[in-house]
């Protein structure tokens, strides 16, 4: 189940960039490697929107005809996971977790605060094209609920002065984790 | 025993050092296990040792790893494709042991691998790790790729004509995943749905073949069990099943976090290490081990930590890590809470899941919020009914996702009530 629920409108639709080389070899690698080709094919998403964001449909046309599959099969499985977007998504990407524990830590109010801030619903992209703010599920940072990922850098104890922090941060175009 | 030995599977754990490359592993007195297997141990051997120490697995569902091993055929791996597969697809709301395993010492991960791979006789490993743990990712990466170096992985491995590699899989994101059949369908790159039983995994597993998933906990207990005897691992615990387990706290302790204890101990030595509630809040409930283990009531606050006695009680040890519930919390938006994300990684594939849990959510965002009936409450019940008991759905999804609820009916029957008559959250201004 895709988590972005609304394509960003900061996101310039444009042309997809060309599927470069080296990805189409290192994803040729992984097949070579698997069982059968479609083994490939999670891993090959996930290499590709580490790459550019999301999955556009040029390049799942490509990943498709590289692990042997069509299409239709490959976008079923991009549709079924909610780490991989089909939708583009902004130059930072805030995922708060909303799981039982961070729900009884004040989750919440740190969401509330994102939402007021960015001015966007959860699932959607500020205008500027800086931020989506999606939801997700636990991080295993429990123990220092709540926890946020942001891009790739892990956040517990996040409150409201975190929230305000990582936004101007993100504004500025450095995010650091303070885990 | 010293200190370090009683809690063998955090020991060489540091995390503002990072974890251990091979030779600090080594020198910490890593890699005894896979050396003692290597030269002389038979396959068999290995698995009788780790039968004899009572090991269960750590994932959830605690059946016996001996046991488990016991069912794959006893072909060479020679002879045979078979799969060794790590679950760490730690996805369980209120777990955090996985990732601290992963990240402090992934070797140690690695060497149980090995050994288990040899026990029974796979040459091909996976690690399927949850998506969001890029450090984790991080961590162990680097530790296969040193351990491939330096001939711990890969062929002829300790000259003794065994040969094993590991592939780790970052996974794309679905709770769905840590079911183990629904693990292997996602690494073949299909959609995540759990597959039917039989075949069981043993026997049919990842493309067919004879395969082995163990929660990645279950694995790190490998290489002190063949290293230092299954006597030794029994004498660790407190209970009638062996070793140790990563026990921990979240919600409004003090102190929460995750500790290496014997197996069997007390909710109550838990909270110890956790300094107890924080002040101002009392314990109400709490989930023993995970979203998916039903509410135990704070009468249960000293209940022995093992497998038998949490179900006597009437839940699941589960992960072990317990979820507390405290007096000025709501327990319906808990609930809420919890049905939510159930609802939402259904996989969707039978009807009374797919359809039943968003219902359950739907039914319970009302009562939550002022709009529900006193007929919710019968609806609630008739799905407790329905999803309840295993085998009315296809896999163990809907009953995990029904504990919450079910145990939660009956423990705040009067909250709910309350939410229902009044037309509003009866804690909202206690918030």
């Amino acid at each position: 189940m895709s988590i972005v629920e609304t394509p960003a409108s900061g996101v310039p639709a444009g042309t997809p960039p060309e599927f470069p080389q080296d990805l189409r070899d290192k994803i040729a690698d992984m097949v070579a490697h698997e069982h059968h080709a479609r083994g490939a094919a999670i891993e090959a998403m996930r290499l590709t929107q580490k790459r550019f964001g999301w999955l556009c449909d040029a390049h799942m046309r490509e990943i498709a005809k590289l692990c042997s599959m069509s299409m239709a099969d490959l976008d079923g499985i991009a549709t079924f996971f909610n780490l991989l977007f089909r939708k583009p998504v902004g130059e930072n990407v805030v995922m708060l977790c909303d799981s039982v524990s961070c729900w009884l830590m004040g989750e919440e109010k740190v969401r509330a605060r994102f939402c007021e801030k960015l001015g966007i619903k959860r699932g959607q992209t500020t205008p500027d094209g800086k931020v989506t703010f999606l939801p997700i599920v636990c991080l295993g940072h429990c123990d220092h609920a709540p926890a946020m990922l942001v891009n790739e850098e892990l956040y517990g104890n996040v409150d409201t002065e975190t929230v305000d922090r990582v936004i101007d941060q993100m504004k500025n175009g450095s995010v650091r984790g303070e885990s | 025993m010293d200190e370090a030995e009683r809690r063998p599977l955090t020991a060489m754990i540091d995390r503002a050092a990072g974890p251990p490359d091979c030779a600090a592993y080594e020198r910490m007195g890593g890699f005894r296990g896979v050396r003692r297997a290597l030269s002389g141990m038979s396959p068999g051997d290995v698995i009788e040792e780790v039968t004899k120490s009572k090991l269960r697995g750590r994932g959830g569902a605690g059946f016996g790893t001996g046991p488990k091993w016991s069912f794959v055929p006893k072909d060479p791996a020679s002879q045979r494709r078979k799969y060794l597969v790590a679950n760490g697809d730690e996805m369980e709301p209120g777990t955090f042991k996985d990732r601290l395993l992963v990240e402090g010492n992934p070797l140690q991960l690695v060497e149980g691998m090995i050994i288990s791979a040899f026990a029974i006789q796979a040459s091909f490993g996976v690690i399927f790790l949850r998506g969001e743990y890029h450090r984790g990712l991080e961590c162990l990466e680097n530790a296969v790729l040193e351990a491939r170096e330096r001939g711990w992985l890969g062929e002829n491995i300790l000259g003794s004509g065994f040969n094993f590699d590991i592939h780790v899989h970052p996974s794309a994101g679905r709770y769905i995943c840590g079911e183990e059949t629904a693990l292997l369908t996602a690494l073949e790159g299909r959609r995540a749905n759990p597959r039917s039983k039989p075949p069981f995994p043993q026997v049919g597993g990842l493309w067919g073949a004879p395969t082995v998933v163990n929660n990645i906990e279950t694995f790190c207990n490998i290489p002190h069990i063949i290293a230092n005897g299954a006597d030794w691992y029994l004498g660790l615990s407190a209970c009638a099943d062996g070793g140790t387990k990563l026990y921990g706290v979240s919600g409004r302790a003090k102190r929460p976090g995750t500790w290496e204890l014997p197996l069997g101990v007390t909710l109550g030595e838990i909270m110890d290490r956790a300094g107890g509630m924080q002040d101002g809040y009392k314990l109400r409930a709490f989930l023993p081990g995970g979203a998916s283990t039903a509410f135990l009531g704070a009468e249960h606050e000293n209940i022995v930590m093992d497998y038998g006695t949490v179900e006597k009680a009437g839940s699941r040890l589960g992960t072990g890590l317990a979820i507390l519930l405290d007096d000025r919390t709501c327990p319906v938006g808990m609930i809420r809470n919890l049905e939510h994300f159930f609802a939402q990684e259904s996989c969707g594939w039978c009807t009374p899941c797919r359809d039943g849990l968003p219902w359950v959510e739907r039914l319970l965002n009302a009562i939550d919020e002022g709009e529900g009936e006193q007929e919710d409450m019968d609806r609630l019940a008739d799905h407790v009914r329905l999803l309840g008991p295993m085998g009315r759905t296809f896999c163990a999804h809907a009953p995990g996702a029904i504990a919450p609820l079910a145990s939660g009916l009956a423990l705040f029957r009067e909250d709910f009530e309350a939410h229902i008559r009044e037309r509003r959250c009866t804690y909202q201004d206690a918030a």
